[in-house]
């Protein structure tokens, strides 16, 4: 058994199989053949071999070619690889003798050399590392005639494990078949972790380096709320993780008890409790949650995990099932938020040194009318199907906000035009996530009709910490102090003028970060569905004046470990029943 | 059997480029050739063994051949070692 830690992202226990996924995202079964198929198997390799031989040689020539016989050279160095004899009897010898396929013997062999020259002291050899997995990523692609196993055809019961997951990557995941997620990189801000809250499945991320000790096909336990990963785990450990789902299972049932009831303190102040979704399907999740409305809906994900580029119709469907699906309760739809690390496939800017202060979400949308005018057209076509409301994410300066409203104005003529009614009531807001839009943020009011703020932006332009970067991920606070006033100025400002404010980041997750946000007198918080219940029971065990009495102390505190220990103190004496849950 | 010692003298030491070389010329003769580096011995025909002696450069390493064309072979892989393999 092999025990690791890392960070938890997203709660829940699961136990089952690992499928890895490397750098490239592909995997191998461990398969079997008989012994009369033995010898076949064989000869399916030997041609195989020469084949990658071949696209070996094409490759180095074209690289040599274009770049000169120094880097064309290395593919000459690949071929031996390929070639070399004590490969080639390793491979012969697991096929003939021990019966593996020709794939299973091709990873294994491969892999054991990789891992060897990785933990080679010198760095000449780990970086041949790299050359080993190629050629064997070149040999499984001459054998299976195609580009090896990607993250569409996952067996039921895994849990994925991967140096790290795009959004992209992750979207396509088949939840039916995916028990959990768990990676070398991210933290606990990143896309990963949001979307495997999502899903509603267990995640830890930034695990650091752990692939060579695991295999597809390994039992794996992934516990969500401590972080923690067990590799091949012992009787007892197992024994132990399958009393402590049953367990979850309970409370979770005991939490749904809650479903149709109102989110009140014991005080009588209502809070509202709305969800974050990506996929129109999620509604049901919702609803099943008691969900007051979708506060948060991620638009981008109808880019990401596609090969084309969405077409109005797409959109405006999504939008239609979501509002309808919905039954009235209020629905937010963010306009795209692509950019940076969201990429869809078609990639509309040109790299960037440092993308998250780049060209993305509003800017991007605002740079490129055309595809903006498409997403707009679909959201306000939809709109009658339910209670819609339109956000733009990450708004900086009121010149942004005026010429998407511009825009949004533009869209609504010609639609009238059209003879499309479009709702009076439609209501449009903004994303705070930028420093510079709260301190700016008295002169924007006039012109918005609601705000919600986007903790994980927000703390990352604020705190200047890239949330993915794990070499800095721990100076990723959503509660610090800087972050702390921040929201607390744009309640003020907001109420002051009869808007209201949400608050839709990874910060409303966390019952202790929501019962101090209530505190500061946020009225409405968006969340994933999953974590509904258990915010709902904080909320419905305090009082308001004691969540005041605990924003008033945080809003004093210096640092953001102060913060924390001090929100999870208060959390324990008021909430008891949730902290020894988690 | 035959034995030399030869020098790695190329900056990066003896890698990728360097042990393809190696091992094409190898591949010429029908003796077996080794090269052993403080009681490692790699077959002078596979690269995952050349490689994994992991030799920077100054490292002395012993050659040996046995088999009908080995004075050959020795000559030919010492030459190799002396021109730094033609690696640029």
């Amino acid at each position: 058994m092999l025990e690791l830690q890392g960070i938890a992202v997203s709660p829940g226990v699961a136990i089952g199989k690992a499928i890895v996924f490397d750098r490239e995202g592909y995997s191998i079964a461990r398969c079997l053949v008989s012994r009369p198929e033995a010898q076949r198997e064989w000869q399916r390799l030997v041609e195989a071999v020469s084949k990658a031989h071949q696209v070996l040689g094409t490759r180095g020539k074209e690289t040599t070619d274009s770049w000169g016989a120094n880097l064309g050279g290395i593919f000459s160095a690949q071929q031996q690889l390929l070639l070399d004899p004590h490969v080639r009897s390793e491979m012969e010898h697991l096929i003939r003798d021990n019966l593996y396929a020709a794939e299973y013997a091709v990873s294994e062999v491969f892999a054991k050399y990789a891992a060897a020259f990785r933990k080679a002291s010198s760095s000449f050899l780990a970086e041949r590392a790299a050359d080993v997995r190629d050629v064997e990523r070149t040999l499984l692609e001459a054998l299976t005639g195609k580009p090896t196993q990607t993250f569409a055809e996952i067996p039921p019961g895994s849990i994925v494990v991967s140096h790290d997951l795009t959004p992209g990557e992750t979207a396509s995941f088949d939840t039916e078949k995916v028990l959990a997620l768990c990676t070398e990189a991210g933290g606990p801000g990143g896309h990963t972790a949001i979307v495997a809250r999502g899903m509603e499945i267990p995640a830890v991320v930034g695990v650091g380096n752990f692939l060579h000790n695991i295999r597809s096909g390994d039992e794996l336990i992934i516990d969500g709320h401590l972080g923690r990963i067990f590799v091949s785990p012992d009787a007892p450990t197992r024994e132990r993780y399958l009393k402590r789902r049953i367990a979850r299972e309970s409370i979770v049932s005991e939490l749904s008890e809650l479903k149709d009831l109102p989110a009140v303190t014991t005080d009588g102040v209502h809070v509202e409790l709305m969800a974050n979704v990506e996929f129109p399907n999620e509604t049901q999740a919702c609803l099943a949650r008691g969900a007051d409305g979708v506060g948060l809906y991620r638009t981008e994900f109808l880019y990401l995990g596609h090969d084309k580029e969405p077409t109005e119709e797409d959109h405006f469907l999504a939008y239609q099932q979501v509002l309808r699906d919905m039954q009235g309760r209020p629905v937010v739809i963010r306009t795209l938020d692509l950019g940076a690390d969201k990429m869809g496939m078609t990639r509309p800017v040109e790299p960037e040194n440092n993308p998250f202060l780049g060209l993305r979400s509003i800017r991007l949308s605002l740079r490129n009318p055309a595809l903006f005018r498409v997403q707009v057209r679909a959201i306000l076509r939809a709109a009658s199907a339910g209670n819609c409301r339109i956000m733009f994410p990450m708004v900086t300066t009121l010149d942004e906000f005026r010429s998407a409203k511009f825009l949004l104005r533009s869209v609504a003529d010609d639609l009238t035009c059209e003879g499309i009614r479009i709702p009076s009531t439609l209501r449009v807001g903004m994303m705070v996530e930028v420093p510079a839009a709260v301190l700016m943020l008295d002169r924007f009011i006039e012109e918005i009709d609601f705000v919600s703020i986007g903790t994980n932006d927000l703390t990352q332009y604020t705190l200047a910490v890239d949330r993915s970067n794990d070499s800095v991920a721990d100076l990723y606070q959503a509660c610090d102090p800087a972050v702390l006033r921040l929201i607390k100025r744009t309640q003020e400002i907001t109420s002051e003028h009869g808007k209201s404010t949400s608050v839709c980041g990874e910060m409303s997750n966390n019952p202790a970060h929501a019962l101090l946000l209530v505190g500061m007198g946020i009225r409405s918080l968006s969340l994933a569905p999953s974590t509904i219940p258990v915010i709902k029971k904080a909320i419905r065990s305090v009082t308001l004046g004691q969540c005041e009495a605990m924003a008033w102390r945080a809003l004093r505190l210096g640092t953001a470990r102060e913060v924390e220990a001090f929100l999870m103190n208060q959390l324990a004496g008021l909430v008891p029943e949730i902290v020894l849950q988690a | 059997m035959i034995t030399r010692v030869v020098t790695v003298q190329n900056p990066e030491g003896l890698h990728m480029r360097p042990a393809d070389k190696l091992v094409r010329a190898a591949t010429n003769f029908q003796c077996q050739i080794e090269l052993e580096r403080a009681g490692q011995v790699a077959d002078c025909r596979s690269m995952i063994g050349l490689l994994t002696l992991g030799a920077p450069q100054g490292t002395e390493l012993t050659l040996r051949a046995q088999g009908p064309d080995a004075p050959m072979a020795i000559e030919a892989i010492s030459r190799l070692f002396d021109s730094q393999f033609d690696d640029p």
